[in-house]
Order: C-alpha cells, then sequence, then structure tokens
C-alpha cells in the first residue's frame, strides 16, 4: 500500500487552535506558554485537559520537554511524543496524532509549544551542538546553511536579492493586517535591500524575526470533531528529512519539501491548483522560493521570478503566509506549529482583514534544521472531504 | 575496541593531526564519503580504509559572514572534492571579491585549539 492510500484522510481534524504571547511574553518560561497556548486551545475546542489521551511537544530549552508538559498538565497521557525535528516537530506530531487516533489508541491530542527566547535570550536558543567537521570553521549558523543555499540557487537560476525581498515585503504586507504581527509598519524594496548584511546574499531583512511566542491545536477523530464549533479535517500529510548539517543536503536548491508536496497532496487527493492558501516555514527568504518550487506552485528554478510578479502578495493569485509569516509576524525558534494555526484560522473564516475569501483548502509546510527536515500538512473544510 | 572496527571519526581527526588529509572510499561508487562512517551510507556496505585525497576541489556553494573589525569576514565554502564527498569549510588567506561558487580550491590543515581542521585556499 502506499502511503497516500494508507493515509487517513479526512478521519481526524483540527478542533481547537489557539496561540499565546507573541511578540514579547516577560516574565513566562517556555513551559509556561506552552501551557498557556494548550489550555486556550482546549477552551475553544470544548475540551477538558483531563481528557487529553495524547501529548504532543517540543520545547525549545528542555531535551525532556513532554515529561515537563504531561507533569504541569497534571495528566498522565496513554502517548506522549517529544519528537524534534526542529521547527517542524509539530506537523510531524499532527500526523502521529491523526494516525493514533485513527487506531482508536487515543480519543484527544494535544500539540503544544512555547519560547521565551526574546524575553529570556534576545537570540535564537537552539540545543543543537556543533559537529567536529563544522564547528572549527567559525560559520554562524543556522542563518549561513541558508546562504549558502540562496547562493546556489542565484548561480543556478539567476535567482535576485530583489526577488528575495520581495518575499520580506509580501509578508510584511500581510503582516499589516495581522493584529498579532509583531512588524506591521510598511516597509520597501529598497529599504530591505539596504538592510544589514549577515551572511551573504542574506541580510537582516531575509532573517525571520526573534521573538517569544506559544501556539497550539487540538485533534479528535472526525465523528467527535463534528460536535465542535468549526472543526477543520486533516485531508493529508508526509514529512521526510534528508540531511542534517547544510554539507550533507544532496542539492541546495531541491529541498525535501520536493517528496513531502506531492505525498501529502496525494493523500488528499488535490494538485497544487485546489490550493487556496498556504503557509509555509519562512525562517529566511529563500525558504518561501524552494518550497514554492518543490511544492509545485512554480516551476523549479522560477521561484525568484514567482514571487517578483507579486503572486504571493495581498491580492496576488496565490495567498502566502497571510499570517506575516516568521518574517515579520513571529518567530519563537521552531515556527510549524504556527502555519498550522494559521491555515485553521483561514480555513475557519477567522482571519479578519487578512481572511482569503471562500478558501476551503489550506496548505501547511514545516521546515526543521538547515533545510533538513521538510512536513506538510493538507487542511480542508468540511465541505472537502 | 573490538576486532577490526576503529572509530572513524577519532581516526580522521588522529590522521588530520598527523598532517594527513584522508578519507574512506564507498567500494560500490568509488567516491570519498564524508563525514567518515562505519559502514557506508544509503546501502550500508563495507567502506574501504582511509586512504590519501589530492585536497583538489570545487567551490559548490559560499557565504561571505561579516566580523565586528578588525576581524576579517569569514569566508564559508561547501567544498566538492575531486575524489567524492562535500565538506563544510572556510577560507581564512581569501579575500570576499577574490573567490567564487565553480573556483579550484587546495586544502591545507590548520589547527586552532586543538581540533585540526581542514581548509582551503584558491588553486594555483
Amino acid at each position: 500500500m502506499s502511503w497516500a492510500e494508507a493515509f487517513p484522510r479526512g478521519r481526524s481534524a483540527v478542533v481547537g487552535a489557539a496561540t499565546f504571547g507573541l511578540g514579547e511574553c516577560p516574565g513566562y518560561s517556555a513551559l509556561e506558554m506552552a501551557a498557556e497556548a494548550g489550555y486556550r486551545a482546549l477552551d475553544d475546542a470544548g475540551i477538558s485537559i483531563n481528557a487529553v489521551d495524547g501529548l504532543f511537544v517540543a520545547l525549545p530549552d528542555d531535551y525532556l520537554g513532554g515529561l515537563a508538559m504531561a507533569e504541569y498538565f497534571g495528566i498522565a497521557p496513554a502517548i506522549v511524543d517529544n519528537n524534534r525535528t526542529g521547527g517542524s516537530s509539530f506537523l510531524c506530531h499532527a500526523i502521529h496524532a491523526a494516525l493514533a487516533l485513527d487506531a482508536g489508541l487515543i480519543d484527544v491530542a494535544l500539540i503544544t509549544y512555547g519560547s521565551n527566547q526574546r524575553s529570556n535570550a534576545g537570540r535564537l536558543v537552539s540545543a543543537l551542538r556543533a559537529s567536529p567537521y563544522e564547528g572549527p570553521h567559525g560559520a554562524r549558523m543556522p542563518v549561513g546553511g541558508y546562504a549558502l543555499a540562496a547562493a546556489r540557487h542565484m548561480h543556478a537560476f539567476g535567482t535576485t536579492r530583489e526577488d528575495l525581498a520581495q518575499v520580506a515585503l509580501a509578508a510584511r504586507q500581510w503582516a499589516a493586517m495581522n493584529p498579532e504581527a509583531l512588524c506591521r509598519e510598511p516597509t520597501s524594496i529598497e529599504a530591505l535591500l539596504n538592510a544589514r548584511m549577515i551572511s551573504t546574499p542574506l541580510s537582516v531583512s531575509d532573517c525571520c524575526l526573534v521573538t517569544d511566542g506559544a501556539a497550539a491545536v487540538v485533534m479528535t477523530r472526525i465523528d467527535r470533531a463534528r460536535d465542535s464549533r468549526a472543526p477543520i479535517p486533516l485531508l493529508g500529510g508526509a514529512t521526510t528529512v534528508t540531511h542534517k548539517e547544510i554539507a550533507a543536503m544532496p542539492d541546495l536548491t531541491i529541498t525535501g519539501a520536493a517528496i513531502t508536496g506531492p505525498r501529502a497532496m496525494a493523500a488528499a487527493g488535490i494538485t497544487p491548483a485546489a490550493v487556496d492558501v498556504v503557509e509555509l516555514y519562512d525562517a529566511f527568504t529563500i525558504n518561501t522560493v524552494l518550497f514554492l518550487e518543490d511544492l509545485g506552485f512554480c516551476p523549479k528554478g522560477e521561484g525568484g521570478r514567482f514571487v517578483a510578479s507579486g503572486a504571493i502578495a495581498p491580492g496576488g493569485a496565490l495567498p502566502v503566509n497571510t499570517n506575516g509569516g516568521g518574517l515579520s509576524c513571529n518567530h519563537p525558534g521552531m515556527y510549524g506549529l504556527f502555519t498550522m494555526v494559521e491555515a485553521v484560522r483561514q480555513l475557519r473564516g477567522e482571519a479578519g482583514a487578512r481572511q482569503v475569501p471562500g478558501a476551503e483548502i489550506a496548505l501547511s509546510h514545516g521546515n526543521g534544521g538547515v533545510l533538513s527536515s521538510q512536513a506538510t500538512l493538507i487542511f480542508g473544510t468540511e465541505a472537502t472531504l | 575496541m573490538t576486532d577490526d572496527t576503529n572509530a572513524p571519526e577519532a581516526e580522521y581527526l588522529g590522521l588530520l593531526a598527523q598532517g594527513c588529509f584522508m578519507l574512506q572510499r564507498d567500494p560500490q561508487s568509488g567516491a570519498a564519503v564524508f563525514p567518515p562512517r562505519l559502514r557506508a551510507p544509503g546501502h550500508g556496505g563495507k567502506l574501504g580504509a582511509f586512504a590519501p585525497l589530492s585536497g583538489r576541489g570545487v567551490i559548490y556553494a559560499m557565504t561571505v559572514q561579516p566580523k565586528k573589525p578588525p576581524e576579517p569576514p569569514r569566508i564559508v565554502v561547501l567544498v566538492d572534492l575531486d575524489e567524492g564527498g562535500r565538506m563544510l569549510s572556510h577560507m581564512p588567506a581569501a579575500t570576499p571579491d577574490s573567490v567564487a561558487i565553480g573556483d579550484a580550491v587546495t586544502a591545507r590543515i590548520i589547527t586552532e585549539g586543538e581540533t585540526p581542521t581542514v581548509v582551503f585556499d584558491r588553486a594555483q
């Protein structure tokens, strides 16, 4: 049986979604932030914490965060998944939750995350250790890995810094319509291009924000989900890992999204043309370009020209990162869960001024490491079942 | 230590400390394997012993990371070795405008602190 045939299409759904403490959240620990987001997502779902029997967690500063989270909630879950594939962790969690729900092993899955890196450290908090092969070279990572990919993409396809700036500009234009976004003031291509260089060709404006933030979603089987106020079925999903360190990435212009995108869409029974709204893990501007190509929204090598056409900005043909993304909304270190929350809000029709009218199918894509782990989810409204 | 199995990471670094830049070869492809492994990545077959490299390679990707003056910017590269294998490294003797993707480079072993490492210069 293929992955697409085996995936439990539409047999589980997100029934609650929430964020907490986006931007700055001084005084809270990462654990407390993840707990509060979890409580709010459960409130949204109308489900009590003591009904949660599947707990899915990745915290920035705690190797055993799943254990800490269970203790904090005062529950003894049947499944605790502390899988950490980096920022994509939560999309992997959602697939594992869908399988466990469909198998009947659990009834309520809570996926939660919180990070206080901005208030606590003022920089990206990472539990990564440098390898003996890469450590001595003193390269700033992870930005250096993404910069190498951007440089290679420019070399291979003629992508320009202006193209990358268009990604940041579109993100800012979406963020302007999102009251949760940290950076909402207007900017320009010229201002973005003149920003301080971090790792050529990426300037500070090509890099995501460093913020606090927490998010959570609750999932149940579809039968129970129908009792909730606004269930959003999970239609498909797929994940892969192609490497850990950037030197081991087979081709720096092709990510594992070229595997997970087609697989997730096959599981959902859709093609890229059916997707109404796209939420990508934009830790750096090059991510958006690579993922749009690899997920099939434009041909390989055309991502730069695609974004420069205005396609992904408000009013464009393909709404991308409608919350403002990691570039302008928030990025607490592991951003993946926020792509899921925004996809759910869009499909529920609850995205306010930035709502994509009539959105029926949303794609959420997560990334971990240095383009190392990729994970794609396809959500739909009940009408798509 | 058992049988004829050596810890490959320690063996590679030990060879570097002696001034020898050497890697294992995958008998199936004939290509050098980096980083060193116990068995071949992908298929798990036996690897050949550590063998010398020419030290020649080509820049696959490059990024320049500015530092606080007077420290020069760090030129970080991915180098495809002629014998196979791609490694992350840097080019301490180069200037940002003097190197680009596609340039031929040669390896040199340096030791800063305790760990020896391989850096690259533009090929003459």
